[in-house]
């Protein structure tokens, strides 16, 4: 069981507090991702959680049992690293016995997990090299296989890809969200990457300064978030926030409209602009439209539309997709 | 860049500082083997003609000869097992974030800038003088009988006094290796279940291997050959006679510089065995 629920959490380092009061309730074999701008206090979440720093008040517990005091490995969670931090002087197969062998394990027990282990991930081949020898993406497996042997109640991932190219990326996100289907396990994700963020989590905890913006599902911060940050920080590419007249038309301070629900024609449309930049992807355009009135404006089309540089084209906004917000940049529903 | 025409300047260019740095070393080393061979003695006759091996012979026979050898290797090894273990004891220690910490560094290296012979001297005649010394005073504070360090702790001693004066490098080095140590790494450790002492264990003492295989090497490289230290002390008695400080005695208070020569061979011998058994036992440690 791995269900975690934080109340009143707070953490300040001297003066500065970088985390205020903060509740949060992680439910059994989800997938939390924290996402949030560098900064925004999700590592630091992650940390209070894992035990390595001490909360400045509030209370965590991890299955109903006040864990606010107890030591990181008494909480029964695995965490993988940014930078992985394997142990460089041991083998695959030493460095994923290490906690196996720091619990005291029976050494059968232990050399049966880690062969479940490693067959999982994929490892087999490797279990005797160091960690030096091993490319970005095989020490990221070493790290997660680390983590599993334990059998914890939760695994904690500290922005685990950063440190991997582009095309790596989109296949370890695969990974682990296959992994996650297969162990049930709860797991909790930091990421600066909104992308990782919607394609794996079940749960999006949207920080700023150490607030949480917004909890919810991809799609509900999606549809309807909740506040200016929200709607600006999740999709790609970024929602068009439009304030003035135009916004004053539909009774906000600003109205927001992703670049996916505008449709662009060369003959008539509610807006005119002029094309700044096209971006001829194939599966999809994504021109700069710059309008004298709302500013530059991002429009995703379907498929290829013959577009260039100077063109005058029109945009219809389609009505039922517009985002509407208040003075302080609350949703208006 | 490596062309035929700059790899052959290269080489005309290196020329007179190669050849200057070998002939610094091959005068020298075929002068003490031409003198080994040779009963030479500057005072009494000079040079006396060919002997063939007779001063290797008679250097070895000598009763001096075992006990200095082992005398010098108890210096090395007693020395180098205290820089190391203490080395890694304040390492970690200064690696903590306190007040000060610029000020304790400098305190902590400050030994190391003294020069050998000063910093015995001041050990000689400030803390172990059974008179004046500070250790006599603190001995007779308690009202026990003050020791004669020099005498009856001789061997003693001298391992304090050069262990002092080389534990600000192993602390320095061993420092910078502890820093160097990723914290994830101890985070990891932390989270995989292991106490403290166990993070040391298995994850700061792999770390240091390198940098204590450096230490090693290079003090060992030095105290092979320490003698100021105990020149300014004991002068070779009380059983602290050295490899080098019997060599010093048969050239300098003998005057007999072939006698000399032989025991400079052989000091050459001692110290590329030495140089052989640490390169197998900590060696590897160096392979990238």
């Amino acid at each position: 069981m791995g269900s975690i629920t934080l109340s009143k959490v707070t953490k300040s380092f001297g003066e500065a507090q970088v985390i205020p009061p903060l509740d949060l309730e992680i439910n059994d074999g989800e997938f939390v991702v924290f996402v949030g701008p560098s900064g925004c206090g999700k590592s630091t979440l992650l940390r209070l959680i894992a035990g390595l720093e001490d909360v400045s008040s509030g209370e965590i517990s991890i299955d109903g049992v006040d864990a606010t005091s107890l030591a990181p490995a008494k909480r029964k969670l695995a965490m993988v690293f940014q930078s992985y931090a394997l142990y460089p002087h041991m083998s695959v197969k030493k460095n994923i016995a290490f906690p196996l062998k720091m619990a005291g394990m029976d050494p059968a027990e232990q050399e049966k997990r880690i062969a479940n282990a490693a067959k999982v991930l994929n490892l087999t081949d490797y279990i005797d090299r160091r960690p030096g020898q091993l490319s970005g993406g095989q020490r990221q497996r070493v790290a997660i296989g680390r983590a599993i042997v334990r059998e914890p109640e939760a695994f904690l991932f500290d922005e685990p890809l950063s440190n991997l190219d582009a095309a790596l990326r989109v296949n370890m996100r695969a990974e682990i969200s296959e992994l996650h289907q297969q162990l049930a396990t709860t797991m909790i994700y930091v990421t600066h990457d909104q992308v990782e963020a919607m394609t794996m989590a079940d749960k999006i905890v949207v920080l700023r300064a150490g607030h949480i913006e917004q909890v919810g599902s991809p799609l509900e911060l999606y549809e309807r978030p909740r506040n200016l940050f929200v709607a600006g920080f999740i999709g790609s590419p970024k929602m068009n926030l439009i304030s003035g007249a135009e916004a004053a038309k539909h009774d906000a301070a600003t109205i927001g409209i992703r670049p996916e629900h505008i449709t662009l024609s060369k003959e008539s449309g509610t807006w005119a602009g002029k094309v700044g930049l096209a971006e001829h992807l194939g599966s999809d355009t994504f021109s700069r439209i710059h309008s004298d009135e709302l500013g530059e404006i991002t429009v995703r089309t379907i498929g290829d539309f013959a577009i260039k540089h100077g063109d005058t084209v029109y945009m219809t906004p389609d009505m039922s997709k517009l985002h509407r917000f208040d003075a302080d940049g609350l949703a208006i529903r | 860049m490596a062309t035929q025409h700059s790899r052959s300047a290269a080489r005309l260019m290196m020329a007179p500082a190669v050849i200057l740095l070998l002939g610094w070393m091959l005068v020298p080393l075929s002068m003490t083997v031409l003198f080994s061979f040779k009963k030479y003695l500057p005072m009494r006759g000079g040079d006396l003609g060919w002997v063939g091996f007779d001063n290797y012979v008679r250097f070895v026979s000598s009763s001096a000869f075992w006990p200095s050898v082992q005398a010098t290797l108890l210096i090395v090894g007693g020395v180098l097992l205290i820089t190391v273990v203490l080395g890694v004891v304040l390492a970690l220690l200064l690696d903590q974030p306190m007040w000060g910490q610029g000020i304790v560094r400098i305190l902590v290296i400050a030994p190391f800038f003294v020069m050998p012979t000063v910093s015995a001297l001041v050990w000689k005649n400030m803390f172990m003088d059974p008179v004046n010394g500070l250790l006599a005073h603190v001995w007779k504070f308690f009202g026990a009988a003050p020791v004669e360090w020099l005498s009856q702790a001789s061997m003693q001693s001298i391992i304090l006094i050069v262990s002092w004066q080389w534990l600000p490098f192993a602390t320095l080095i061993l420092l910078t290796a502890v820093q160097s140590l990723d914290s994830e790494q101890l985070e990891a450790a932390e989270m995989d279940g292991a106490p403290v002492f166990k993070r040391f264990w298995y994850i700061i003492l792999p770390h240091l291997a390198r940098a204590i295989t450096v230490v090693v090497l290079i003090q060992t490289i030095f105290l092979l050959s320490i003698f100021a230290e105990i020149f300014v002390t004991t002068q070779g008695s009380f059983g602290t006679k050295t490899l080098t400080y019997l060599i010093f005695q048969r050239v300098l208070e003998s005057q007999n510089v072939g006698l000399g020569s032989a025991g400079g061979v052989y000091a050459i011998i001692l110290a590329n065995i030495v140089a052989i058994f640490l390169m197998r036992i900590v060696g590897k440690n160096l392979d990238a």
